[in-house]
């Protein structure tokens, strides 16, 4: 890592055979679950707490803090989540396919500090090869005895199962996910009451943690919470494992620590992305998935760190930073990704539903060359629409967060690039069309 | 068409004794079923419904509301062209159009011989080898055209059929083992369901 960090979550990856147990074994893999067994709940929990460790399914919530929020039942849930849909979004993708043991041992000492004594990980249905390899590591965790009855020798049993989407951007939302893993259709909840720590599951308290956060959990409860917590800066603490899409040189996951490594070392270093694609200049980049406004080339400098992206008007997100270089045309990347959400919308909220739809169909209308003026305004007034303001942190007038994404990339669009936008309408049609 | 066959009707209650109610089952059932025929049969949607307690209207209402559950035959092979912005950046559109025209159908269309069907797809967590193009959920890119019609060639000649199972077969590993924290025997097993028996 360029900051001299150690990897944390992707130490593996070297080795081609990293997603088989002897690998695992012979890499220091069940050395957290027995160091935590050893530890005992309490102490788990206590280290988790010290590493303030984030969680890295978007909203960065402190994963010790939801913890402590499961309400006490005789039964509860531990649920990981690895729906991965975020557009731009694969480095879940990356852990279930290459470190699957690592994800399981993690969810077994999340259930273990938690006290659950049956976990699930919701794997994308579309990971095909990471189901086989969760699939597998889960057998193979059940023959070694870090899964069943009295694990490692200990009076604690769990059992994990691997359950499959079937391909649905909402499932990834956490009420949504547990309404698909109950066999019903992704239709998200209403917070309150349907907060997951309280009523989750069937009904019983759960925690739901995403992929890489559990991941995380080995290293800590190896090297401890202080250990983590001397890495990044501030609220930012540990590595993060981010993924590079767009027109950089070279697109890839890069786990790198946070607050100390910039967004410039992350696009242009040579050993990480290694600048802009043929040469050409940035344009823009959209900073964590692309439910998060955009940011321009002023923005580069800023930091891998959760907060100063927040105070900066965007958010981290998932982890994922898409580059856009002077090819790229703005409205043509705001209507891509506005579609994507009128095809994912679930329908249960007008807002959200009607909203998507005819941004959608305005953006398309200007990308094509047959917009007008006149529908700038109004693609702001439907983004107000949807969320009220259309600030970051969005108002939030629906059922879940869905919605008021919607409006980041085509807000962002016609702030940075409304002569853009204005071009497409005089000209009638995309002014970049001939560049590219 | 089919009803589920004698060993994937074990393999279902198998699926269904890890969950701790049954209608938990019904997306793993349901791709249990696509694994044995390709895609949801009505028949095999009864008997998905039988098995988790809900009416076959329920299992159809459900089925409907997933991109990879299948109401209609698909070709054996479900070419999917990542569109989103990552791949759209990379040239996915321009990707889309040679794959429409190489494969003589337009996305959303199956070829006349049953061998492909053409999908324009969201973002498949595969950005950084954009532009990506998932054949039955497994992984290819970066492609460009010429890859594309060799890709296509060695589906069509089977020199991928390894790596690529015909439409349906999603994970062909199964569970080994119950529910042993919860008192189960090493025979009620269960887990992620395959049509071709498993491997490893
Ligand atoms: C529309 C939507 C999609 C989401 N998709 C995912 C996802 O694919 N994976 C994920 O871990 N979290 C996703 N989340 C966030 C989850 O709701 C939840 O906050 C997260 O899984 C909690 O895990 P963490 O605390 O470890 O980050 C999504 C949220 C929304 C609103
Ligand atoms: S905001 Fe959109 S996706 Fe979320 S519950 Fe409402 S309609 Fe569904
Ligand atoms: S945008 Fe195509 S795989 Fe992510």
């Amino acid at each position: 890592m360029i900051t001299g960090a150690p990897p944390i979550v992707t130490g593996r990856m070297a080795y081609a055979d990293a997603h088989t147990l002897e690998r695992y074994l012979a890499t220091g893999g069940y050395d957290g679950l027995r160091r935590a067994i050893l530890l005992g709940p309490d102490a788990v929990r206590e280290q988790v707490d010290k590493a303030s460790l984030l969680g890295r399914g978007g909203a960065g919530f402190p994963a010790g803090r939801k913890w402590s929020m499961l309400r006490k039942a005789d039964v509860s849930y531990l649920v990981v989540n690895g729906d991965e849909s975020e557009p731009a979004t694969f480095k879940d993708h990356l852990l279930v396919e290459r470190d699957p043991h690592q994800v399981v041992e993690g969810a077994i000492i999340a259930a273990f500090a938690l006290g659950v004594s049956q976990a699930f990980i919701f794997c994308r249905g579309e990971f095909a090869l990471g189901l086989e390899r969760l699939q597998q590591a889960c057998n193979d965790a059940y023959a070694y005895g870090a899964l069943g009855a009295g694990i490692l020798g200990s009076s604690f049993s769990l059992d994990l199962v691997v359950h499959p989407g079937a391909g649905a951007y909402i499932c990834g939302e956490e009420t949504a996910l547990l309404e698909s893993l109950e066999g019903k259709r992704g239709f998200p909840r209403i917070k309150p009451p349907y907060f997951p720590a309280a009523i989750g599951l069937y009904g019983a308290p759960t925690v739901v943690n995403n992929i890489e956060t559990v991941s995380n959990l080995p290293w800590i409860v190896v090297n401890g919470g202080e250990a983590f917590a001397a890495l990044g800066a501030g609220s930012s603490t540990g590595t993060r494992l981010f993924a590079l899409s767009g027109r950089v040189e070279r697109p890839g996951w890069y786990e790198l620590e946070m607050s100390k490594t910039t967004f410039r070392d992350l696009v242009y270093d040579p050993s990480l992305g290694g600048g802009i694609r043929d040469g050409g200049a940035l344009k823009a980049f959209i900073p964590g998935g692309v439910s998060a406004p955009w940011f321009g080339p002023d923005q580069i400098d800023l930091g891998l760190d959760q907060d100063a992206v927040a105070r900066a008007g965007s958010m981290l997100g998932s982890g994922s930073v898409v580059v856009m270089d002077d090819t790229t045309c703005a409205v043509r990347a705001a209507w891509r990704i506005t579609r994507f959400f009128a095809r994912e919308s679930c329908g249960q909220c007008t807002p959200c539903r009607e909203g998507s739809g005819w941004i959608e169909k305005m953006m398309r209308r200007i990308e094509e060359g047959n917009g007008r003026e006149a529908d700038l305004d109004l693609l702001m007034d439907a983004c107000d629409n949807i969320a009220p303001g259309v600030s970051w942190p969005p108002q939030q007038t629906t059922i879940c967060v869905l919605g008021p994404s919607i409006p980041s990339s085509v807000a962002s669009g016609i702030r940075m690039f409304r002569d853009e936008f204005l071009l497409h309408v005089k000209e009638g049609g995309c002014p970049m069309r001939a560049a590219r | 068409m089919a009803h589920l066959s004698d060993e994937n009707l074990e393999r279902a209650r198998r699926l269904v004794a890890v969950y701790p109610e049954p209608r938990s089952a019904l997306i793993p059932l349901c791709h249990l079923a696509q694994a044995q025929d390709g895609w949801l049969t009505p028949e095999a949607m009864e008997d998905v419904a039988a098995l988790v307690g809900v009416t076959p209207a329920e299992v159809h209402g459900t089925a409907t509301f997933y991109d990879m559950l299948h109401t209609e035959p698909v070709g054996r092979h479900v070419v999917a062209v990542c569109t989103n912005v990552a791949c759209m950046l990379a040239g996915a559109y321009e990707l889309l159009e040679h794959a429409q025209d190489r494969l003589g159908i337009h996305s959303g269309q199956t070829t006349d011989d049953g061998e492909f069907t053409l999908e324009e797809a969201e973002c498949l967590a595969g950005c950084d080898t954009a532009p990506c193009v998932q054949v039955n959920h497994r992984f290819f890119g970066p492609l460009d055209a010429a890859s594309f019609d060799q890709l296509v060639e060695d589906l069509r000649t089977g020199v991928l059929a390894g790596q690529v199972p015909r439409h349906g077969v999603l994970c062909r590993v199964e569970r080994t083992v119950g529910l042993l924290a919860h008192g189960a025997d090493d025979r009620d097993v269960g887990g992620v369901g395959t049509a071709e028996g498993s491997a490893t």
